[in-house]
């Protein structure tokens, strides 16, 4: 597995070698998927929408919906206009959706398709939305696109009255399912009156109703949640790369406050993110999240042995690794190698801020953005590491060098059960930190020597 | 056909790729297929670049480079689950990763570079592919030349694979795969020939290709090179060889085994290793094109042993299975038609079938196979495949990736006869693989907690 990997270090490399990212338009189609009955469409070569619904589907395990302009020759030469129109009335004819979500490809933009304009002069049936976001697949990353996905429905959806509605606005930035439940638990048990966009829970985890329905009710952000956004009070944002521009977008055009927090996983950004909620709503935490806390806390001190300065490499986009990497210093761990593919330097020095925090020094680590698996695999072959974190992606890494690997992020494409489940608050936390010690524990028990081998650890 | 559903939930653009089978009257044909796709329709397609790149990324020690933005060659990492003997650098993702620079000032010279790297830094590279990906003529990067310029400075084939995805469907990219095996085969025209065969069109999914071969083993038959199921540079070069060629996957490797005759005087014979009847056939033919008396003697043999070890086996699961109905949706119509003739041996009546790529040809194969008032569907959406599916009360769908969750929300069992198969299907060892899992999905005790 992986032959190929040379040890001598290839910095400043000309080919991306097993990426660690991918295009613009699928975090567009992800990011479509969590308003209410919305239907992402790709406007490009028909194969970009089938390789994003197929990536989806393997994460999700759910059917992914979107439609395609599938351009052709005379598409990528005159131009899609015709395409678009086809499709928008192709698109409500049949699958009636509310909103009609388009996203550009790396072709529609290299040919200069305006389909701000297009959409504009098509006729759309009464009381629908047809939106847009520019998603160029050669910027960026597949977290890029998402943000941009996400200004794209403000854009054309979300309005200032003038009446504050008195309500909190949060974006998640890019999670799973089960994550978007657990966060609005949070808030709901912190009293908030929320607005939480974009929303996964039920549109990619629907529970088995023996129905096959394109699009869910009550599942996803609602046309009239996203539109009362510009008269949220305030806007708590997670990640600093999916939802900072979506914030930067809703302060500047609606004059809503934001405080940009890190993906809560993890103690303390999870406090973090209580203490965000609590500014606003100016509750106290309930018992019910102290007891989550401190049963998180009891359990990370009861394994604490087994993990502390065990050495680990965390890949994937930069704002769950961001997360992981904060969970793993306060289990003791030691991020040795810190890897995105997403284009961002910026980050490095967040990871790096945050691993000043614990006073690792920076000798001790190897933070990378606008990276691939392959850097990490020659980093791991010059060093290795105790534990893998990260998509499934880095399977081919741990097999080769006989590493357990923690599954996290996206893509899982392995495994079943992960997206329904949280990674964030407490719970998540809880969650993590059994998998993460269950995984280095039956390592050491499959290493051990028979006289060391123990039935009670 | 006109019934109430069909009219609410199907295009008018579409109905024309739809056929209701009239029985033995009726007049065959007519179905509109290998068309493009409608604009708006939410197609289970894909595109050029996904018909090319699968066909050939089975080719183990060949370097896969995409060229483009990084999404192409993110998507088709590691994917179609074909299994390697040998090298495995064909289950690494090499792309340009073309950033907004590139499409302004051209991506050629971030190709050449990668190409010089890569011979650089690795040692004994033999093969390279380029996939040009949707804006790569758009922006006018010239890959043909550069090809050209990189195989003679480096005396090892760099072929192009122009994909770039608009340009027709799925089967263009697999005339582009082919037409890109044939570039790495022409220089080795004229070898002498002997007697052993290719396997074209089997990719080696969970080892289906080493199925195949040992059955030639056992027939006493060579076998040079698969196409392109774990097939090396080494092994690809000998085809010229071959004195016959048999083709499994028509849709996507016909072209080749054309161009083959055309090129090397190979006569080729198409054939399937799904199902009892078809694996039978296939095999005795084989042994007789090549005028093998002996082979075809072994292959009788053997057959009938195989046939009458899994006629008890099929006994056991007879009750389980009989009396249920197929849906089947997948890519060639090859496979197709062998699915239905597996369910017919197994009990089970197809009621839908549809293929995303399927010729005319193979239409009218399948509507002489099923029963009157089946469903036959050409590139079919997820709203067809529900709409017929529900009508026809169909028990399991056979398709892909993208129908899996299709089929489980709509409470109907599954199984994958594509890339994510993870027991092999093919010859009789698949017989056994896919009657059970047919039957570990339709009888699984899960279904009853769906309402």
């Amino acid at each position: 597995m992986l032959d190929l990997t040379p040890k001598e270090i290839m910095e400043n490399r000309r080919m991306t070698i097993n990426p660690c990212k991918t295009c613009e338009p699928v975090g567009a189609m992800f990011c479509a998927l969590g308003a209410e009955k919305c239907m992402p469409h790709s406007h490009g070569s028909q194969g970009c929408c089938s390789y994003h619904r197929t990536v989806l589907s393997r994460h999700f395990k759910e059917p992914a919906i979107a439609s395609s302009s599938s351009f052709t020759e005379g598409a990528s030469v005159f131009g899609g206009r015709s395409n678009i129109t086809t499709s928008v009335k192709n698109v409500f004819d049949i699958y009636k959706p509310d909103i009609m979500a388009i996203h550009t490809t790396c072709l529609s933009e290299t040919i200069g398709d305006d389909v701000g304009s297009y959409i504009y002069d098509v006729e759309i049936p009464e009381g629908k939305t047809v939106l847009y976001a520019s998603t160029p697949s050669y910027e960026g990353s597949h977290i890029q696109g998402f943000a941009n996905m996400m200004i794209g429905f403000m854009k054309y959806m979300t309005k200032k009255t003038g009446v504050p509605n008195g309500r909190v606005a949060i974006f998640p930035g890019w999670v799973n399912p089960g994550d978007d439940r657990e966060l609005k638990r949070i808030a709901r048990l912190m009293e908030a009156d929320y607005i939480y966009f974009p929303d996964h829970d039920g549109t990619l985890d629907h529970p088995m109703d023996g129905k096959n329905e394109y699009f869910h009710s009550n599942a996803g952000t609602s046309a009239k949640d996203i539109a009362a956004l510009g008269d949220c009070q305030k806007l708590i944002s997670m990640g600093t790369y999916c939802s900072t521009e979506p914030s930067e977008y809703l302060k500047k055009e609606c004059k809503v406050p934001y405080s940009n927090i890190p993906v809560p996983v993890g103690v303390k950004l999870t406090d973090q993110y209580l203490l965000e909620l609590q500014k606003i709503t100016k509750k106290e935490v309930p018992a019910e999240l102290e007891e989550e806390r401190g049963r998180l806390v009891d359990l990370m001190l009861d394994a604490h042995q087994y993990v502390y300065k065990k050495k680990v490499a965390i890949y994937g986009d930069p704002d769950i690794v961001y997360g992981f990497t904060s969970l793993c210093l306060e289990l003791g761990m030691s991020p040795k190698y810190i890897i995105t593919g997403t284009p961002k330097d910026r980050w490095q020095k967040e990871i790096k801020a945050l691993m000043d925090q614990y006073g690792v020094d920076e000798s001790e680590y190897v933070v990378k953005a606008d990276t691939d698996l392959f850097y990490l695999h020659q980093l791991i072959k010059n060093e290795t590491v105790d534990l893998l974190l990260g998509s499934s992606y880095g399977k081919q890494i741990a097999k080769a060098e006989d590493i357990p690997i923690v599954r996290m992020g996206f893509p899982v494409l392995d495994r079943y059960g992960n997206p329904i489940q949280a990674t964030v608050g407490y719970a998540g936390g809880i969650r993590y930190v059994e998998k993460i010690v269950d995984t280095m524990m039956d390592r050491l028990d499959r290493d051990v020597e028979d006289e060391d081998f123990e039935v009670v650890m | 056909m006109e019934t109430e559903n069909y009219n609410k939930n199907i295009l008018d653009a579409r109905k024309s790729s739809i056929v209701i089978t009239k029985g033995c009257d009726g007049k065959k044909g007519g179905i509109c297929c290998d068309s493009n796709s409608v604009s708006g329709s939410v197609s289970q397609r894909a595109c050029v670049y996904c018909g090319a790149r699968v066909v050939l990324n089975p080719i183990t020690d060949a370097y896969h480079i995409v060229h483009g933005p990084i999404g192409c060659s993110s998507y088709t990492w590691d994917i179609r689950g074909s299994l390697t003997s040998g090298e495995d650098i064909y289950r690494n993702s090499f792309s340009t990763d073309l950033q907004e620079t590139d499409i302004i000032f051209g991506g050629i010279k971030k190709l050449e570079a990668a190409v010089d790297e890569l011979m650089e830094k690795e040692e004994n590279v033999k093969l390279i592919f380029i996939y040009a990906t949707c804006i790569v003529g758009v922006i006018g990067d010239d890959v043909d030349a550069l090809c050209n310029m990189k195989s003679s400075q480096y005396n090892i084939p760099v072929i192009p694979v122009k994909s770039p995805g608009f340009s027709g469907n799925k089967s263009t990219g697999y005339r582009m795969a082919c037409d890109a095996i044939m570039k790495v085969l022409l220089p080795y025209r004229g070898k002498k020939k002997r007697k052993a065969i290719n396997i074209l069109g089997d990719f080696n999914l969970a080892g289906e290709m080493w199925i195949i071969k040992n059955y030639f083993k056992e027939m006493g038959i060579d076998v040079i090179s698969g196409f392109t199921g774990d097939t090396s540079y080494e092994q690809m070069i000998e085809a010229p060889r071959a004195s016959l060629n048999i083709v499994q996957c028509a849709g996507s490797s016909t072209y080749l085994a054309n161009r083959m005759e055309e090129e090397f005087d190979i006569p080729f014979l198409k054939v399937s290793f799904f199902g009892i009847e078809d694996t039978t056939a296939s095999l005795i033919r084989v042994a007789e094109a090549l005028k093998d008396e002996e082979a075809r003697k072994k292959a009788v043999l053997f057959c009938s042993k195989k046939e009458a070890e899994l006629t008890e086996f099929l006994s056991l699961y007879h009750k389980n299975l009989a009396g249920k109905k197929a849906a089947i949706y997948v890519g060639g119509g090859f496979k197709a038609i062998s699915l239905i003739r597996q369910f017919k041996a197994m009990g089970i009546e197809t009621v839908v079938v549809g293929t995303q790529t399927g010729k005319k040809e193979d239409y009218e194969i399948m509507e002489g196979l099923v029963e009157p008032d089946t469903i036959i569907l050409d590139d079919a959406n997820p709203a067809e495949l529900e709409t017929f599916m529900r009508e026809k009360g169909a028990d399991i769908l056979v398709g892909g990736v993208k129908e899996r969750p299709l089929a489980y929300k709509l409470g109907i069992a599954f199984c994958d006869h594509n890339h994510e198969r993870k027991f092999p299907l093919a010859g009789f060892e698949g017989i056994y693989n896919f009657t059970m899992e047919i039957n570990k999905s339709i009888n699984n005790p899960v279904w009853e907690f769906v309402s």
